[in-house]
């Protein structure tokens, strides 16, 4: 299951998207630690698998929280997506 | 009731329970219970075996708790049964943590999806749920498990409050929004703001320069049409597409969809908001089949 | 020499007429839906405030989100640009210069001579300016220019979930069924609306001095939410909603030098 959590707003489009097939495969979840905002947490979700997902404070407020990962100048390196050797997740930054 | 001189609410809409009359409740092997409260609505199901038995659907109150109370004893008022009857309640919705005598709470995300499977059927892949305060995008199997989903709950374009603002401003009822939004001879350019605070400002401009009713309705229906569309298109849309929640009923923003979308909704005959409580109650028998809970 | 300085803004058209480095008078309407004329009103006002005519002013330079309306204005500046220049004018000491208005919010940095080293803005959602304040102060059946005092006198933290303009009405208007003081509501208020701007004032990186313009900055509540998440203490101006107006106005009188020469 692909999960996409965020919004659309007047200003733009802000999701983070996390395919739970393969986060499921993987045991240590280090991309929960990786962000320096807490936007991650592990989860046991509706089919009973123990993913990562958006904490639902920051769902509603994705452009504020991951404000600090924020690509400039054409270089692209988040910390999560790094951190993720499964690829499961994927960002709109 | 309202005396003379009082501001009629447009947002309004009509509350109602309902009752199925073909079906026995004694031969029943699993009654089980869906609540599902929204932050603007809240129904509750009752399904017999995984028949639909009952319903209501009405406002959200202040109260989180207190609704999903009201709502269940409306939907069960008049058929006999009480909450102990009940062998498994399943809450879900926004104030799902809310409903006291749930045994479970889903998410709306699980429980929409097998809700559309039950309402529209095993070819549903699709499923766009406009609610009350949010917006939903999922893509779901033949058993209404969901493969995709995206919910929007932020932003206020694109949902039922955003609608109801604009019902409001131009002092149509909720109810006839749609249809007096398809009565315009030339599609208008859409409301150019997303933002529905942003989109009245703009609207009282239309109304000022001499937009008639309709057109300025349109002109927003279709603005509506045109976001939800970028979400849904985000997580690829898929044969057979269904809508449900109250929005599903606004013929004006069904119709721009479909036309957007170049692919036409299924329709029902079942109330497109319960889509949430029935799956909930689905979820709540297949829970009590699991347990061992069986009359 | 006399410049004019016109900023048409969202909600309200501000004018300011400088005479060398001197403010002569300062004037604002509500714009409106037809801009140009708000400009003309401003600037009208504001001449008779100078005891001017319009002849007497050499140059007008317009900015805000209906400049291109301004048919009469000579140039036209972005905000970011009439914002770091009157912000340095007013304060030279400034490298990070926030102006909050009715519908968008706007960060800036600036390097030691002044010139813009990054920017970000808050806009086309309302949730992120004023409009959100001013919501809410509709919902709390309060005077917009109470919401900061009375923020100031919340007793309780009380937290404020929705992100929406429509959605906090109702939230507010729950949290009022549930007996929550109009201070705590006007306190989470303000503290919402701060941690947007906040957030996007440490995308561009903040640095001392920082200055707060912009009709918001008149919210005691949200100034002191704002200093309280940069950790840091806001100048602001006096008549803090027409720091942008003097910038328009002094880039006027550059230009009109630059031509003179």
């Amino acid at each position: 299951m692909i999960a996409n959590y965020g919004y659309k707003d007047g200003s733009g489009d802000y999701f983070i998207s996390i395919n739970t097939d393969m986060c499921v495969e993987c045991t240590q979840k280090p991309c929960q630690a990786a962000c320096p905002a807490g936007v991650l947490e592990i989860i046991a979700d509706d089919y009973d698998d123990l993913v990562a997902a958006v904490r639902e404070e920051h769902r509603k407020k994705i452009k504020y929280s991951c404000a600090q990962c924020k690509p400039v100048a054409g270089e692209r390196s988040l910390v999560c997506l790094d951190a993720c050797s499964f690829k499961a997740i994927s960002h709109s930054w | 009731m309202a005396e003379t001189g009082a501001k009629k609410e447009f947002w309004r809409w009509k509350e109602y329970n309902w009752k199925n009359p073909d079906l026995d409740l004694s031969a029943g092997k699993i009654i089980s219970g869906g609540v599902d409260v929204g932050s603007v609505s809240s129904q509750a199901v009752v399904m017999v075996d995984g028949e639909l038995f009952c319903y209501s659907n009405m406002r959200t109150g202040s109260d989180s708790p207190t609704s999903a109370q009201r709502a269940f004893d409306w939907a069960i008022e008049g058929t006999g049964l009480t909450v102990a009857d009940i062998q498994y309640i399943v809450g879900t919705g926004y104030g799902r943590i809310n409903v006291p005598f749930a045994h479970k709470a889903i998410t709306e995300i699980a429980c929409h999806a097998r809700g559309a499977n039950y309402i529209y059927g095993p070819s549903v892949r699709t499923v766009l749920d406009m609610g009350g305060q949010d917006c939903k995008a999922i893509r779901c199997d033949d058993k209404g498990k969901v493969t995709t989903f995206l919910m929007n709950d932020k932003c206020a374009a694109g949902t039922g409050r955003g609608m109801e603002v604009f019902a409001d401003l131009l002092g149509v009822s909720i109810e006839d929004v749609g249809e007096l939004s398809l009565t315009v001879e030339e599609e208008p350019e859409p409301v150019s703001s997303t933002c529905v605070v942003f989109a009245k400002t703009e609207a009282t401009g239309l109304l000022r320069a001499g937009w008639p009713r309709e057109k300025v309705l349109a002109a927003y229906c279709s603005a509506m049409a045109h976001r939800v569309v970028t979400l849904l298109e985000r997580i690829g849309v898929e044969k057979e597409f269904a809508i449900t929640g109250g929005i599903a009923k606004n013929a004006g923003v069904v119709r721009r969809i479909e036309q957007e979308l170049g692919i036409s909704a299924l329709t029902t005959s079942y109330d497109t908001q319960i889509a949430g409580a029935v799956g909930a109650a689905l979820f709540g028998r297949a829970l009590a089949q699991k347990e061992g809970k069986q009359r | 020499m006399i410049t004019a300085g016109i900023d048409v803004g969202n909600k309200f058209t501000k004018v300011v007429i400088l005479k060398g480095g001197d403010v002569l008078a300062r004037q604002s309407v509500l714009t409106g839906f037809d801009q140009e004329k708000a400009a003309q009103k401003a600037l009208e006002a504001a001449l008779d405030e100078a005891g001017l005519k319009q002849e007497d002013v050499a140059r007008i330079c317009a900015t805000g989100a209906g400049k291109q309306e301004v048919t009469f204005a000579a140039d036209v500046i972005t905000e970011v640009g009439a914002d770091a220049k009157g912000a340095l004018f007013l304060v030279p000491g400034a490298r990070t210069v926030v102006d909050v208005g009715a519908e968008e919010g706007r960060s800036i940095r600036l390097d030691e001579k002044g010139r813009i080293v990054d920017f970000a803005m808050n806009e086309k959602c309302a949730a992120g300016a004023g409009s959100f304040t001013e919501a809410m102060a509709r919902a709390l059946e309060v005077d917009l220019t109470d919401m900061g005092p009375l923020a100031l006198k919340s007793k309780a933290l009380v937290p404020m979930n929705a992100q929406c303009v429509v959605f906090a009405e109702s939230e507010v208007v729950s949290l009022i069924h549930a007996k929550t003081s109009k201070e705590d509501i006007a306190r989470a208020v303000s503290d919402a609306m701060a941690s947007r701007i906040v957030s996007m004032t440490r995308r561009v990186g903040v640095e001392k001095a920082l200055v707060l313009i912009g009709g918001v900055a008149k919210n005691v509540g949200f100034v002191r939410a704002f200093e309280e998440g940069l950790e840091l203490p806001a100048v602001i101006p006096g008549d803090p909603e027409f720091v942008t107006a003097l910038g328009a106005a002094l880039n006027a009188s550059k230009n009109a030098i630059g031509e003179e020469e």
